[in-house]
């Protein structure tokens, strides 16, 4: 919503965010068994949305974010090992050493471990921004999945992160029921943080701003605007988001290897996009939605389908940008525009008549 | 008066083709400039040169006394020269009010200010210029959805709400009904006399030109064919030949 139609909270919209809240909160207590799908949820929402930033609002399709997870990830597990062990010891001589960790090492590490993580990211972003935001186009969807790619590379042939093998990450000093509590909450907090900075982020100048750059960049600078600094704020954003994800999503996966888990280009990084495009780019809602549908899709087919679960979702894929280039959201705004505040208005000036009476 | 953009001995080429060729002119501050040409002759070239979209080959452009040939378009449009598209550029997904509130002046914006929300004044201005320009109505509406001519009153009310010192107009009245052609001269005679932005035109319309302008330059072939006042130039033989196809 832009500051001129900016609107009241309805109360439909008061009973919808509680309605979240109240289901994030209850989830796992309900639906103790699905803890795990939930929290993942959580992570896809996040990834959606932190997606969406760049791909939806400002136009620049980047296959490259999963960078920033993985980046996040090994981040974490650097700084957790490195509070209590040497960090090529505790890589290489694994087994040799025994890893113990108490409680309150463990606790401060993964703490210390998510800020250094979303921090980092925040500069990565910064770097790798003014590095390929000279690139417009599908040749900067290519380049960021090129840097995507070779930061899975070079970390698998890096052998202080324990190079292709992967790091054991330090072990939940409980019991399995408290530790999958434990990191649900993190995805959930992690996900209504990153909503609710977007929709107050999205609520002013930084959202018309990157939707002017999506539009006409070249208007924009024509215009004076301070592009390259918005661009890149953006994809800090973005990567701060995505570097908490990582550290959150490593400690909860337990183990962390380079290709499979900490950047899957081809299913997380693939995945963020889809998201987006399925509820609707550009939108808050819209990557909220779209996760939400493409997961709870691929939950079931992994679990009926299976055999045929890649082609469950390369259909859903298809239908999506076959049938529904815009997205649930983008479909219902041109379906309904006057419910998204797209209308004319019959005054003609601010204070002035309206038209039917100017005409007569 | 004071020259706002003095442009000396300006070339440009584009591989082979020399595009502008020694250009000189000066733009007086509060005038309206007119240039004008036939098709190809390098006015538009030259608006690109002058707001930094290119760099130059040789020569010098200066504003308010200061040399801006090397700098970028955002850093000279930040100092108050802004200039609208021959092909009209609007941001099409955006309604009309998020076009011209993004387009407030950004010549002093800390990074604290990033994120705010845009103040009750800016709303204001905003709606009060697209009632100058007669899209009030419309404001709530996706700039792309709008026909042509309302799209090109649109990017001139962008460049309004963004207080320039100079505007460079690209063919303002092209594809603009008839009828409201007149309209339109009206609302730049106003910004320039009320708002005081002066102006530099690129017109193919002779009326409009002749009209609006109180100095007009002519380019031809890339060079600069005359200069004087519209009856000077409604006068002038090479004038006359350059436009009647001596091409
Ligand atoms: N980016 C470019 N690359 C190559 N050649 C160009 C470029 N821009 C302009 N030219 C050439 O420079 C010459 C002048 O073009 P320009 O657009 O400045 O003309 P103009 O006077 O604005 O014409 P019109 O009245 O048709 O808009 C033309 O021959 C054109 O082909
Ligand atoms: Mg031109």
């Amino acid at each position: 919503m832009t500051a001129a139609g900016r609107k009241r909270a309805s109360p439909a919209s008061i009973i919808g965010h509680a309605a979240i809240l109240v289901f994030g909160l209850a989830a796992p207590f309900v639906f103790p068994s699905y803890t795990f799908q939930i929290a993942m949820l959580w992570i896809m929402i996040l990834f959606a949305l932190t997606w969406d930033i760049l791909g939806g609002q400002m136009g620049y399709n980047s296959l490259g974010n999963i960078l920033f997870f993985g980046a996040g990830m090994y981040i974490s597990a650097v700084v957790q090992i490195s509070l209590v062990y040497d960090v090529a010891a505790y890589t290489s001589a694994f087994g040799a050493v025994k890893v113990d960790f108490t409680t309150a090492q463990y606790f401060t590490g993964i703490g210390l471990g998510i800020v250094a993580a979303a921090l980092a990211c925040t500069v990565f972003a910064v770097i790798f921004g003014s590095m390929v935001f000279g690139l417009r186009g599908p040749y900067f969807a290519i380049g960021t999945l090129g840097v995507a790619l070779a930061a899975g590379e070079l970390v698998g042939g890096w052998d202080y992160v324990g190079g292709g093998s992967g790091i054991s990450m330090p072990v939940y000093p409980g019991e399995p029921e408290a530790r999958s509590l434990f990191f649900y909450t993190l995805c959930f907090v992690s996900a209504i943080s990153t909503f609710v900075f977007l929709k107050w982020a999205y609520s002013g100048r930084f959202k018309t701003t990157i939707n002017a750059i999506r539009d006409d960049e070249e208007k924009a600078e024509a215009m004076g605007i301070h592009t390259v600094r918005y661009k890149i704020v953006a994809w800090g954003i973005a990567a701060f988001f995505l570097g908490i994800s990582g550290a959150i999503f490593g400690n909860m996966a337990g183990f962390i290897e380079p290709l499979e888990v900490a950047f899957p280009t081809i299913t997380f990084g693939i995945f963020m996009v889809v998201m987006s495009l399925l509820g609707g780019k550009g939108t808050l809602w819209g990557p909220v939605l779209g996760a939400t549908l493409f997961h709870i899709i691929k939950e079931v087919s992994w679990t009926y389908l299976l055999g045929w679960q890649w082609v469950a979702l390369g259909t859903l894929i298809i239908v999506n940008v076959v049938f529904f280039q815009q997205g649930i959201l983008g479909w219902a705004q041109e379906k309904w525009p006057a419910f998204f505040g797209i209308v004319v208005d019959d005054k003609l000036s601010a204070k002035g008549a309206v038209a039917s009476e100017a005409a007569e | 008066m004071t020259n706002l953009i003095e442009v000396s001995g300006v070339s440009k080429r584009f591989g082979g083709v020399v595009a502008n060729s020694q250009i000189s002119l000066k733009v007086p501050e509060g005038s309206i400039t007119g240039l004008i040409g036939p098709n190809g002759s390098g006015k538009t070239t030259l608006f690109n040169s002058v707001v930094g979209y290119h760099p130059i080959d040789e020569g010098s452009i200066t504003f308010e006394g200061r040399e801006i040939s090397n700098l970028r378009v955002q850093q000279i449009a930040r100092l108050g020269m802004l200039r609208t598209f021959q092909q009209t550029r609007i941001y099409g997904k955006m309604n009309c009010m998020d076009n011209m509130m993004i387009s407030v002046p950004q010549r002093q914006m800390p990074l604290a200010r990033m994120f705010s929300k845009f103040p009750r004044e800016v709303i204001e201005r905003a709606e009060a210029i697209l009632e100058f320009v007669g899209l009030y109505q419309k404001r709530l509406l996706p700039a792309g959805s709008l026909s042509f001519g309302q799209q090109k009153l649109l990017e001139f009310a962008m460049a309004l709400i963004n207080e320039p010192k100079v505007l460079l107009l690209d063919e303002p009245t092209a594809g603009i009904n008839p009828t409201l052609i007149n309209g339109l001269i009206d609302r730049l005679r106003h910004a320039n006399q009320d708002f005081g932005i002066t102006l530099f035109v690129i017109e193919h319309n002779m009326r409009v030109i002749m009209n609006l302008a109180d100095n007009i330059y002519c380019l031809a072939h890339g060079e600069m064919l005359a200069h004087g006042s519209p009856d000077e130039i409604q006068d002038d033989q090479r004038v006359v030949d350059a436009y009647l196809g001596a091409h």
